[in-house]
């Protein structure tokens, strides 16, 4: 037996809305994106804004180079007491990072099976996740985040620091420009993200408590 | 006039008569402010004409849900405008019931036209006095604090905001303290203040605290709606601070 | 009036009798309406993305059957299951026989007003299976056994003290504290156990896409991510009106939506789900399951003027705005929407006859209106529910319920007099010079003096003044 009701509800939900639109149609106003469109800032002052906006919201920033990156991290890491970093092996940036930290470091930890057999470890013991991102929006300071099979879901989330590698060259000014620019809409991922910060909450008299269900701490590693 | 929340100046020739409104409220209870406002217009030279025959806006009933009935006593206004001047009412909430429900309230109706023209004219006293006369006022009256109580239909539907404060702001001996909450409503809200006293009640205790703390021993408003719940709030809480109507307060100070 | 209606004004003066509660609401509005006015300080930037915003609103709702198929298209395509349902009663019975299916024990939610709408955690409580909801706000309030009393802010009511006793006196071994980031740790160890263990994640959703199938949610703490990507199976409800057309309209609505309820550019998360999870892909729900409520919605959208009501997109700034919303909180409603919104949105759904008092709980001072960010004639629509409550027909569930003669006595009465320049006059006359002799003990005047001073006849009218004074008529 199908678990969804028979076909009886769709049906009279959709014949009264249509009913209902069929006698009083709407005519609605255009959509004018012009605001959105024109919502620029000058190349150079991109970062700044990402920055400070991330920032208030208590992001953390490193800025390195393309080819001191996986180091980088590493003395950060380090000097942060991170004994644990969760990976994807299958990334030229996870493929850099084992290379690199041949001789020491956090322990490295793969994701690299289903999470049915990895639940419990991933959730008790990981000090941190590092990811890739797609880039960054200037206008909310958003890294942009779509997860793969390299780098699942909740690599980003579990965790309780997610470090996030940003290509400076891969700046937006709005959420809606990065959107259309990359035809987003053509085929969305399983699941896309925009992130602003680590997990967050004012659910208690609205004073801000960080790190309440995701990451207690964000830090975006700025590549020139 | 306000567009997308600017105001822009009134750029018509300035009319020589006007009619006035003077509203079911202030017709009982506040009829000296209602002359006071007449007065106002009177001697900045224009010919006032208040048709006897005039009411009320209807706004009590269609606020009620009693839709027929408003339109009723609206239409029943309408033949007492006839001439093609602006219509002056002292209360913003009035002002707001004709210029922008009746247009609603009449949808349909055969005399629509008409309503929307009749509406089409109307101004809130401190809108006409700022906007259309640009007034200059001198200030007769002996040096006082006072604070401002902007009425929500006034702020909201007619789009008053600054009008009535620049115009206690021309008075040299008055100093105009504002409420930390201007914009927050009384608690009146016509039958509103009845049909949940202690609700209206609550409301307006925190209107009166805020008044208070400004200091002020007077709180000047443009809508007697407000000023009757305001008042009889700070009458009622044997408070030392006086309610008046802006067009009263304007006319003491102006005319000695 | 029939059925049994819900005693809003029994229920405000309840709360108004708690001043901590009425602090606890002050302090809070007032933060919250001064940071929304610093987000949209801009005003030409303000019009324009709200414009932008209602447009959108509106276009959906003049496409709304046709793009509910496109988004069913594309979300099966996606492989995600597609349910529709009435009423509460059928959206509960399509959860409960995917629980079911799966065994389902354990049940976290992430945040979704449908869901309280439905009484979706007392009815699967009923079926055995522990629901526990998992936004800071609601798991508060759960523990609380209560309502949330703000849509956004759930335990906006209460102050840390108040939840610092909760967490000592119900969760067990833990300690008396009133440091925030230690409450929220204790909650944080707490669920992270139940997202692990959970069998289904239940969430709301704040937009659906037709055009690609993505169902958009936004939230600050994390769990709404965790509740649709741990556990095997997510549901998610939503309100029929939540569709848009296209996936370029999700940024201005979303821009208007953060910044409106809690004044943030943006919440932490924007989380866009378009699909179970993937072969290959290690992690997210295998099976996704969307159920679309329609519970008087189709009905609200039949008419034409209160079809406006489905514009909302749930900011909840209508309520931190509100002057009747602030003092008495937002359990006096007693309705999963409060305020302005829940005000005109639930004697829809339920119907005048019950609820026909909360279009009567607002000043019609339109502070709402002004703010709402997809422009809703709120304080309109209140206005034509209260002739509807009075009026009998067909356009709203329990119209007329709340028709009184007497009462449309006074009102004929009234116009009768106030349409008639002689009745008028004599009416007047009368009241100038007998009004002040009448006692405080009669209905309207005895609420009235309640805290006010009398009001006070004048002798004589403006009409009388005006003719004294030669004030010409015409």
């Amino acid at each position: 037996m199908s678990e969804a009701r028979p076909t009886d509800s769709r049906n009279a939900i959709l014949g009264k809305l249509r009913a209902g639109r069929d006698a009083h149609p709407l005519t609605p106003p255009e959509s004018d994106f012009t605001v959105l469109r024109d919502k620029r800032w000058a190349p150079s002052e991109r970062l700044d804004r990402i920055k400070t906006m991330m920032e208030a919201v208590h992001t953390e920033f490193l800025e390195t180079t393309e080819a001191d990156w996986p180091t980088a991290v590493q003395d950060f890491l380090k000097a942060q007491g991170t004994r644990t970093l969760l990976y994807g092996t299958a990334t030229e940036a996870g493929q850099r990072i084992a290379a690199a930290w041949a001789d020491g470091g956090p322990d490295l930890v793969p994701y690299d099976g289903p999470v049915e057999t990895f639940k419990e470890r991933l959730f008790d013991g990981i000090d941190a996740g590092i990811t890739t991102t797609l880039g960054a929006i200037a206008d909310t300071g958003s890294l942009i985040v779509w997860p793969t099979p390299e780098e699942p879901r909740l690599m980003s989330l579990v965790p309780h620091m997610h470090v996030a590698l940003l290509h400076a060259d891969q700046l937006y000014d709005t959420f809606w420009q990065a959107m259309t620019e990359n035809r987003w809409a053509d085929g969305m991922p399983t699941n896309a993200l925009l992130i602003s910060g680590p997990s967050k909450t004012a659910d208690i008299e609205q004073t801000l408590a960080y790190g309440v269900h995701g990451p207690k701490r964000l830090v975006v590693v700025v590549i020139r | 006039m306000s567009i997308n929340g600017e105001t822009v100046p009134f750029s018509g020739p300035r009319p020589d008569s006007v009619y006035y409104f003077g509203t079911c409220l202030v017709d009982l209870f506040y009829p000296e402010a209602g002359m006071a406002g007449i007065d106002l217009l009177k001697a900045q030279g224009l010919r006032v004409v208040f048709p006897q025959g005039q009411s009320c806006c209807g706004q009590p009933a269609y606020n009620s849900g009693y839709r027929e009935e408003a339109l009723k006593v609206a239409r029943a206004q309408l033949d007492f405008f006839p001439g093609d001047w602006p219509i002056v009412v002292p209360s913003g909430s009035c002002a707001g019931m004709m210029k922008k429900h009746w247009p609603d309230l009449f949808k349909g109706e055969p005399d629509e036209a008409r309503a929307k023209q009749v509406a089409s004219r109307v101004w809130e006293l401190t809108q006409f006095l700022v906007q259309v006369l640009n007034v200059k006022f001198e200030d007769h009256g002996e040096p006082v604090r006072v604070t401002w109580h902007a009425s929500c239909h006034a702020q909201r539907e007619m789009g008053v905001v600054e009008e009535p404060k620049a115009l206690l702001r021309q008075l040299a001996n008055v100093e105009l303290v504002e409420l930390q909450r201007e914009k927050e409503c009384c608690g009146f809200g016509g039958t509103f203040a009845v049909r949940h006293p202690e609700i209206s009640a609550a409301m307006v205790g925190d209107k009166v605290a805020d008044i208070e703390n400004t200091g002020a021993k007077t709180v000047v408003s443009g809508d007697c709606g407000c000023l009757m719940n305001i008042s009889g709030a700070l009458e009622g809480g044997k408070k030392p601070v006086r309610g008046v109507h802006i067009a009263q307060f304007l006319k003491e100070r102006t005319h000695g | 009036m029939g059925e049994t209606s819900v005693n809003f004004a029994k229920a405000s003066t309840t709360a108004l009798q708690d001043p901590q509660l009425r602090a606890n609401f002050r302090r809070a509005m007032d933060g919250l309406m001064s940071k929304r006015a610093v987000q949209f300080a801009d005003s030409r930037e303000w019009n324009a993305v709200r414009a932008l915003g209602a447009s959108v609103r509106l276009r959906a709702l003049s496409k709304l059957p046709e793009l509910l198929e496109k988004l069913e298209a594309n979300c099966t395509r996606n492989g995600i299951r597609v349910h529709w349902a009435s009423t509460t009663d059928e959206a509960n019975a399509i959860v409960l026989s995917i629980m079911q299916r799966v065994n389902a024990k354990l049940v976290v939610k992430g945040k979704s007003m449908v869901s309280e709408e439905m009484h979706l955690n007392a009815f699967l409580e009923q079926h055995g299976i522990e629901s526990l909801e998992s936004d800071l706000g609601e798991y508060i309030v759960q523990l609380d056994e209560a309502m949330p009393s703000h849509i956004i802010m759930p335990a906006i009511h209460m102050n840390t003290k108040q939840i610092a006793h909760l967490f000592k006196q119900k969760i067990k071994d833990a300690e008396y504290t009133e440091d925030v980031a230690q409450l929220t740790d204790l909650a944080r160890r707490i669920l992270r156990k139940k997202f692990a263990a959970a069998d289904v994640g239940i969430s709301g959703v704040n937009m659906a896409v037709a055009e690609t199938g993505t169902l958009c949610l936004v939230e600050n703490e994390g769990n709404g991510r965790m509740s649709t990507t741990v556990p095997p199976v997510h549901i998610a409800v939503m309100g029929l009106e939540k569709v848009v057309e296209k996936l370029e309209d999700v940024p201005p609505v979303i821009s208007l939506l953060t910044r409106s309820a809690t004044a943030q550019p943006i919440t932490t998360y924007v989380n866009m789900i378009s699909s179970p999870r993937k072969d290959g892909e290690k992690d997210g729900p295998r099976e996704i399951h969307l159920v679309i409520l329609d519970n008087g919605r189709s009905a609200i959208y039949a008419d034409e003027e209160l079809r406006n009501t489905l514009r909302c997109i749930r900011c909840g700034a209508c309520m931190n705005h509100c002057p009747v919303y602030t003092k008495v909180g937002g359990h006096a409603y007693e309705a999963p929407y409060p305020g302005p919104i829940g005000s005109i949105l639930v004697p829809q759904m339920e119907g005048l006859g019950k609820r026909g008092e909360l279009p009567h709980a607002c000043t019609m001072c339109n502070a709402c209106v002004e703010i709402c960010p997809v422009k809703i004639p709120i304080v309109e629509i209140m206005g034509r529910l209260r002739a509807e409550a009075v009026h009998p027909g067909d356009a709203v569930k329990g119209a007329g319920a709340r028709a009184s003669k007497a009462e449309a006595m006074v009102w004929k009465g009234w116009s009768m007099t106030y349409a008639s320049p002689l009745a008028y006059r004599f009416a007047t006359g009368l009241l100038a010079k007998l009004g002040n002799a009448a006692p405080t003990s009669l209905p309207l005047l005895k609420e009235w003096t309640n805290v006010r001073a009398k009001p006070r006849f004048a002798r004589r009218t403006l009409h009388d003044l005006a003719r004294e004074k030669g004030i010409p008529d015409v």
